[in-house]
């Protein structure tokens, strides 16, 4: 354990510090618009008739500020630090790593600029337009060069399982992005898909499952293989069930797609694959659910200490619970009651704010002291306090999406008897209105706790030498 | 889907699940030379792997849903071209049209095959069209008094109307108004109806080519002089000359006809505003007004009853 807080002066930390900074920086950014959103929805006024905060125009910077500029820079820190730590080399080109650092930075700051303005290529999770695009894809092809010229050069004789999870959300990724992004321009701001009609429909969805699939799952699921075994101080449970759920993981999760386009114009057989394949997935994905949990075996007493390792823990819970409900949801007749629903919300946020965000959070606090050479975070209480806002947050949030989600669903296909809709749409809306609010509350929470931590992280790189004792472990 | 595709993508589908199959087939056994429990020997940055076997409960989940899925696959369509063991199929995916449709699902029926949004559909029609069918027997006029129908007819106001004429019916910008008892195409019963069954297309014309400008100031001053606005008096004389081009629908009196589905002038609605910026809009590019044609989709038993509905909503005012 001592370890991971003895310098690595031939690592190349620099590009981590700054992407792991920039991760709480847009985490604030991103979730706080999110709570603007959650509040417009309650009350439309706050969008102040002003074209530039209208929900339809903030929805996709929400989107693209918690995935991207959150996620991503939460992926390139803990990436860069992972592959070259079980690498045990510095990084394959430190001018590659500070490209992407200010690439990706750039990019961030055009969608704030973009999205806002209502330039948008219409995809959802990759409105961006093709400008954009191009800057994406080069600042994407040099990280997959860094990270896997990285390897190349690697001391270890294997290739340790975090780095297989995120070589694939690398290379993955880069297809995705390229295929769905094929589009005509027909100005600099302007330009149109290169698909039409259902064909464009299951791009967008094939982009977009597996934007969920390898971004959000695979390439957490790499940081999950580093920091929870580094926190608890445990070894993996299962090389042999890492090694199962990974091939089987990727090779499923690409099909998946088409479940997001039940009941619409796409061939049923085209659904009918989406929709088996979303289901065999659910048990490779819960494998690293048990690999990373069952790591604690032997260890469970460290969850009442180290509430770093909490967050690692809860979010693993997280992911099995939405990689549970997510493969239900993909099967036809629940799908039926519950898309176009909150339900969907609530299941999105159940990852990303539950798995996503909790074990970021976990790991960029395992990283700050190591990075920023402390013994250890300014407050530990502060993490603790931090814990409880997102978990109660995450819970209200959830637990508020999927009681309207589920109503929505039942008071759309009511019918009185004489077949006529029970419900007008709008009714439908009356009645989810205060499940919005305590989805806001929940909101609040969150962000609130992103706060606390910019603090802590604030207070702990700028704390003089010595000033912060290690704290003694208990035994 | 040519044979080629359809080959393709049950090859791909297949082999995907008879890959996990194997895999997990291979991980079952110890095939890592390492004593089950022990660790890997290998070691990176202090972190260590044990060789643990797979959980036996999720081995059974994992063979369990690979099962269900060949089983699946072999039911229902997915395997390319294969159209499952069952025959289902979600609706007639190929049809454009609402004739088409319809025909497809005569054939479906005649041939008994199972599609799902058909048999729905006939369920549907075997349950609720002999309700609608009693109604449509009776006068409009006795529906109109009568509140358990009008409240079936609102339902399906709710429903397909609404999203335009508002959910109480006083329409917005651009959708009339249907409580207010001023008709553009006429409030009978017969006039309601028809509207209902085929739609209207309001085309006001844009007459700034015709007139300028100027031309367009002085019709907008006369036309609002109709409904007692004060205007510049030289204006709307002006305006009066050029009005027997907006006679020819509108009437000589400015008062409309429902023919034509020209608004009556010298009333206070306004479709499309009354102020003198929004007259002077309409003046100069014209206006497209669209009722969507009802027929084909609610079938005439509905209408009927929505006829009686909408004729309902400006009775007691």
């Amino acid at each position: 354990m001592n370890e991971t807080s003895r310098a690595h002066p031939e690592y190349n930390y620099k590009v981590v510090r700054q992407f792991a900074v920039m991760t709480v920086i847009w985490g604030i950014v991103g979730m706080t618009v999110g709570v603007l959103l959650a509040a417009q929805l309650i009350w439309p006024e706050l969008n102040f008739n002003t074209p530039w905060l209208t929900y339809s125009r903030l929805r996709p910077l929400h989107t693209n500020a918690v995935i991207f500029a959150f996620g991503g820079c939460a992926l390139f820190a803990t990436s860069y630090y992972i592959v070259q730590r079980t690498c045990q080399t510095k990084v394959f080109s430190d001018k590659l790593a500070s490209f992407t650092f200010w690439g990706w930075q750039a990019v961030i700051v055009l969608a704030a600029i973009t999205l806002p303005l209502g330039l948008t290529s219409s995809k959802e999770y990759a409105e961006l337009e093709w400008p954009i695009d191009i800057l994406i894809t080069l600042v994407w092809v040099a990280y997959a060069i860094n990270f896997f010229g990285t390897l190349v050069i690697r001391k270890t004789s294997h290739i340790y399982v975090a780095n297989w999870f995120l070589g694939a959300f690398i290379l993955t990724v880069a297809v995705l992005h390229i295929a769905n992004s094929m589009a005509i321009p027909v100005s600099f701001t302007k330009s149109y898909s290169l698909y039409a009609g259902a064909v464009d429909a299951m791009m967008q969805w094939w982009y977009g499952h597996n934007a969920v699939g390898f971004f959000l799952t695979a390439g957490f699921l790499g940081m999950m293989y580093y920091f929870v075994p580094k926190q608890a101080g445990r070894p993996v449970y299962s090389y042999r069930l890492s090694v199962v759920h990974f091939w089987a993981l990727i090779s499923l999760y690409i099909w998946a797609g088409p479940h997001h386009l039940h009941y619409t114009a796409l061939p049923d057989w085209t659904q009918s694959l989406g929709m088996v394949m979303s289901v065999i997935l659910f048990v490779p994905s819960w494998g690293g659910m048990i690999n990373g949990i069952m790591t604690l075996s032997g260890a469970w007493h460290k969850l009442r200490t180290d509430p770093v390792l909490r967050f690692l823990i809860v979010s693993l819970s997280f992911y099995g619970m939405s990689t549970f409900e997510g493969p239900m949801m993909a099967i036809k007749t629940v799908n039926a009651l519950s898309h176009y629903t909150d339900w969907t919300v609530g299941h999105v946020h159940s990852g990303a704010l539950g798995w996503v965000a909790m074990i970021s959070i976990g790991s960029i606090y395992h990283l700050i002291p190591v990075l920023f050479a402390q013994p250890r975070m300014y407050s530990t209480r502060l993490i603790n306090i931090h814990f409880w806002l997102t978990t109660i947050g995450v819970v209200l949030y959830i637990v508020a999406m999927w009681i309207s989600g589920v109503m929505q669903g039942l008071m759309w296909r009511a019918v009185n008897t004489d077949g006529t809709l029970t419900y007008s749409f709008i009714e439908s809306i009356e009645a989810s209105k205060p499940f919005y609010f305590v989805r806001f509350i929940g909101g609040c929470f969150v962000v609130a706790g992103m706060i606390l931590m910019a603090y802590n992280c604030y207070r702990t790189i700028r704390a003089p030498k010595d000033s912060l004792q290690a704290e003694p472990q208990p035994a | 889907m040519s044979s080629f595709w359809s080959i393709f993508i049950s090859v791909i589908t297949l082999g995907t699940i008879l890959g996990c199959f194997l895999l997990l087939r291979w991980c079952l056994k110890n095939m890592t030379g390492v004593e089950e429990g022990d660790d890997m020997h290998h070691e990176f940055d202090g972190i260590v792997e044990i060789n643990n076997p797979l959980p036996r409960w999720w081995t059974i989940m994992f063979y369990v849903t690979i099962v269900w899925g060949v089983i699946y696959l072999a039911l229902y369509p997915g395997l390319g071209n294969f159209a499952g063991l069952l025959g289902w199929k979600s609706s007639n995916q190929d049809v454009r049209s609402l004739e088409e449709s319809r025909a497809a699902t005569q054939k479906a029926l005649e041939n008994g095959e199972l599609v799902e949004y058909d048999r729905q559909m006939q369920q549907a029609e075997e349950r609720f069209g002999p309700i609608f069918e009693a109604y449509a027997k009776r006068d409009v006029k006795d529906l109109a008094n009568d509140p358990e129908a009008l409240k079936v007819g609102q339902r399906l106001f709710l429903q397909n109307c609404a999203q335009c004429h508002g959910s109480d019916a006083r329409g917005m910008r651009g959708f009339p108004n249907l409580t207010d008892d001023d008709w553009l195409y006429g409030g009978s019963p017969e006039q309601i109806r028809t509207s209902l069954l085929q739609g209207r297309q309001g085309a006001m014309p844009g007459w700034i080519d015709a007139f300028g400008e100027k031309g367009i100031e002085e019709i907008v001053a006369y036309t609002l002089s109709l409904s007692g606005r004060k205007v510049d008096p030289d204006l709307a004389q002006a305006g009066e000359a050029r009005f027997a081009a907006c006679a020819a629908c509108h009437g000589q009196d400015g008062k409309g006809n429902y023919a034509m589905g020209a608004p009556n002038l010298t009333d206070n609605t306004w479709l499309y505003g009354g102020s003198e910026k929004a007259v002077t809009e309409t003046l100069t590019h014209g206006r497209n007004g669209v009722m969507p044609a009802w027929k084909k989709i609610l079938g005439e038993d509905k209408i009927h009853l929505l006829t009686a509905y909408v004729y309902s909503l400006s009775q007691d005012e």
